[in-house]
């Protein structure tokens, strides 16, 4: 995994900052009835994407109706003060709402993770193995490949990795827990866990290759 | 797709993957390149488009995201 250097340190638009992002800086870091007027008009436009935003991930959440409205009115509430808090860091590298927009996604993301915990489908101490060929969408049908299958995985799982590293592939691979919530359970941040499950992926296959049942990988164990 | 053959993607890496951290980091700057030209986007940070390709949080931003600036429909 490549993890060196500021990605958007070089980054300019033209090199300077746009019309609208200067104004709403401006507006922002005023005094009086227009910086109360800008935070209006921030809180409702943070409000309107936070909306959006639950709607549009509500098919992949069990959460409904006025719990997913509240996660959308928490988000938009503490986006809004980190976004204050942070308004000095604004560097003009995208149009300001576009930054600002990036906050409210990011805390819709983190709340449904945490919300998974209210009524959790499955236990971190779950661990049912049966599950991992519908993961990989693998015809149930296909009884001689989904036994080879989990067998060749739980093999690669025992013999390559880490206690840590095999319960964050059980729980994420095996028992579906989505990323955002194990991030919320476990106090880490999603980097951390990608990161782990990053190298479970390189062992597991460089495993199942190196038994054939996988191709070898030329790229694996470069990064 | 065979579940051997989706196993083998879904185990796949690529060095040039960034992680979360500076994908979430870069994430503004890359939807905003993204909706005036997606090409440029993915040969300005290909460690970027990497990641969204391989995670699934991330990538779940992202659209929302560009959802947000593009004012797409749900």
């Amino acid at each position: 995994m490549d993890t060196s250097g500021d990605l958007i340190a070089g980054a300019t638009r033209g090199g300077k900052m746009d019309q609208e992002s200067t104004e709403w800086l401006i507006a922002l870091k005023a005094t009086g009835p227009e910086r109360d007027a800008a935070l209006d008009r921030l809180h409702e436009q943070l409000l309107r994407v936070a909306l959006q935003e639950v709607r549009r991930r509500s098919d992949r959440t069990p959460i409904a109706g006025p719990e997913l409205d509240d996660i959308a009115h928490q988000a938009g509430a503490d986006a809004m003060l980190a976004i204050l808090a942070k308004l000095d860091t604004f560097r003009g590298e995208s149009r300001f709402t576009t930054w600002i927009y990036k906050f409210v996604i990011l805390e819709v993301a983190s709340k449904i993770g945490r919300h998974y915990w209210r009524n959790p489908p499955v236990s971190l101490q779950d661990e049912d193995w049966d599950r991992l060929p519908d993961r990989f969408g693998l015809d149930p049908g296909l009884q001689v490949e989904m036994t080879e299958l989990v067998g060749a995985v739980r093999h690669a799982v025992t013999e390559t990795l880490t206690d840590y590293q095999r319960r964050l592939f059980v729980a994420v691979v095996v028992n579906g827990v989505p990323l955002d919530a194990l991030v919320a359970q476990l106090g880490v941040n999603r980097n951390a866990i990608y990161k782990a499950l990053f190298d479970t992926r390189r062992k597991i296959r460089a495993f199942l290759a190196a038994n054939g049942y996988l191709p070898n990988d030329t790229t694996a164990g470069k990064s | 797709m065979t579940g051997w053959s989706a196993l083998d993607r879904f185990l796949a890496t690529d060095p040039r993957d960034v992680g979360c951290e500076q994908a979430m980091e870069a994430l503004h700057v890359y939807v905003d390149l993204v909706a005036a030209d997606p090409d440029a986007a993915a040969r300005r940070y290909p460690g970027v488009w990497v990641h969204l390709e391989a995670c699934g949080p991330c990538a779940e931003d992202f659209h929302g995201l560009l959802a947000a600036v593009t004012g797409s429909p749900l």
